[in-house]
């Protein structure tokens, strides 16, 4: 078994035109970035990209946006992206805006071999449109189905060669369980490591799930909004 | 005088109890962290995965991989936890967290509330709202009592989409706490030096006022 690629463009060699990513993070936070570089590099096109945000102009996500790369955003939240909201006016891009908690129910389900769902969230709103609606114990709730990927593209803090991983802090996010629906996950991490320096009590996503692993480089980390408190 | 969004800020805290698991959404529910009563331990929920919400960090402490909910740069509180967004929201769905508050454009006199979009003008998308007020056990919205053009945001019916329907128990407003009621909107405090008058004036729906209606304790 050999998990390991040397970088990513090892790692997305086979992310062809019209393949669904999903794409790990909450904002900037815990983005893969190493990998949507490498995509935005590459001459794929029509992608369908499942992620709770957009990035922003011109990193992350905004990277892909800028070079018209992405056919469809499934989302939550799409702010902070001038490009992002000229694409969606002008009818150049395609959005489906999805209640975070169910998006990342829809992630998990799919990884866990659940086809379906019910949640209350959206009932009454115009998400519900075109949904089954059932009551259960006196409240109503929405039946959502499971989302999974062609692959999706995630970032770990710590991992290893049998494709273990650690996160960190909020990074985590969006992160384990799109790991979890990805047909073929990779995962690049800050710091790769052999198998048996991870401690296994410590796994958030073991390494049944994760098919890529790769040590990523030159992170910038970018912060949306540096907020501090004077000392 | 009309509240800031300090003072409404300040009059929320007031529904804090100890022990509590809140949820604090983006905008003036943020400033709440702000006015915790000392000697009470609420634990703050970011959507994003920390239970445990501490302050902002000093400039030589900021992590970018420790953010909130509003993506600003955050601390985590001694006895705090991280964990991914499904666990997350299971914490939100399944009932654990005490109090939710938000930000709305809009509520109804049945507690339905609006707050993610405004068709032709503004598309961010609905993030963790829907998800937060669907399941919350008790919801309170923060706002100004009408927007820019001068409207009342406490109306019959919202006009703009809906995040969430009869869900809102509480509106805290620059002028006034409202509680939605099944007779609908029910005048509980008057901001200092505001009228019921100028309540009722500012107010779409009907209102219902019974005897004398107190000031908001600010202290």
């Amino acid at each position: 078994m050999n998990k390991v690629v040397k970088d990513a463009y090892e790692a997305i060699r086979d992310i062809g035109d019209n393949a669904t990513i999903m794409v790990g993070g909450f904002g900037l936070c815990g983005i893969p970035e190493n990998l949507l570089i490498a995509l935005s590099e590459s001459r794929v096109r029509g992608l369908t990209c499942i992620s709770n945000n957009a990035g922003v102009d011109g990193f992350g996500l905004g990277k892909l946006l800028n070079t018209r790369q992405v056919r469809k955003m499934i989302s939550s939240y799409v702010g902070e992206n001038k490009e992002f909201e000229r694409q969606l006016m002008a009818g150049e891009l395609e959005v489906e805006l999805i209640p975070q908690g169910t998006l990342a129910e829809r992630c998990r389900a799919g990884g866990a071999g659940i086809p379906a769902f019910f949640v209350p969230a959206g009932y009454g709103t115009e998400v519900a449109e075109g949904k089954e609606v059932r009551e259960f114990n006196g409240k109503m709730h929405l039946l959502e189905t499971a989302l999974t990927a062609d692959f999706a593209l995630i970032k770990a803090w710590k991992g290893d060669t049998k494709g273990n991983l650690i996160f960190r802090a909020t990074a985590n996010n969006f992160n384990q369980a799109m790991g979890m629906a990805g047909r073929i996950t990779i995962a690049e991490v800050e710091e790769l490591v052999p198998a048996g320096s991870l401690d296994p009590n410590c796994i958030h996503l073991p390494g049944i799930f994760v098919q890529r692993i790769f040590q990523g480089s030159n992170y910038e980390k970018k912060i949306e909004f540096r907020t501090v408190r004077s000392t | 005088m009309a509240l800031d969004k300090n003072g409404i800020a300040k009059r929320i805290a007031k529904e804090l109890k100890d022990g509590y698991y809140v949820n604090l959404g983006i905008g003036i529910p943020t400033l709440v962290a702000n006015y915790i009563p000392s000697g009470m331990e609420v634990i703050l929920q970011s959507e994003n995965g920390l239970l445990g919400i501490g302050p902002f960090p000093p400039d030589d402490e900021v992590d970018a991989d420790l953010i909130n909910a509003g993506k600003q740069t955050v601390t985590a509180v001694t006895g705090a936890s991280f964990f991914d967004s499904s666990l997350s929201f299971a914490m939100i769905r399944g009932g654990h967290v005490n109090l939710t508050l938000l930000g709305a454009f809009e509520v109804s006199e049945k507690g339905d509330i609006a707050s993610w979009k405004v068709p032709e003008k503004l598309v961010k998308g609905m993030g963790g709202a829907m998800d937060l007020v669907a399941s919350a056990k008790r919801i309170i919205v923060a706002m100004q009592h009408t927007n820019k053009e001068g409207e009342s945001k406490l109306l019959r019916q919202c006009t703009l989409p809906l995040t969430g329907v009869g869900c809102v128990k509480r509106i805290v407003t620059d002028l006034a706490v409202v509680d939605v009621t099944e007779n609908g909107f029910k005048l509980v405090e008057r901001a200092p030096g505001i009228s019921v008058e100028e309540i009722i004036k500012a107010t779409e729906a009907p209102l219902l006022v019974e005897g004398d209606i107190p000031e908001m304790d600010l202290s």
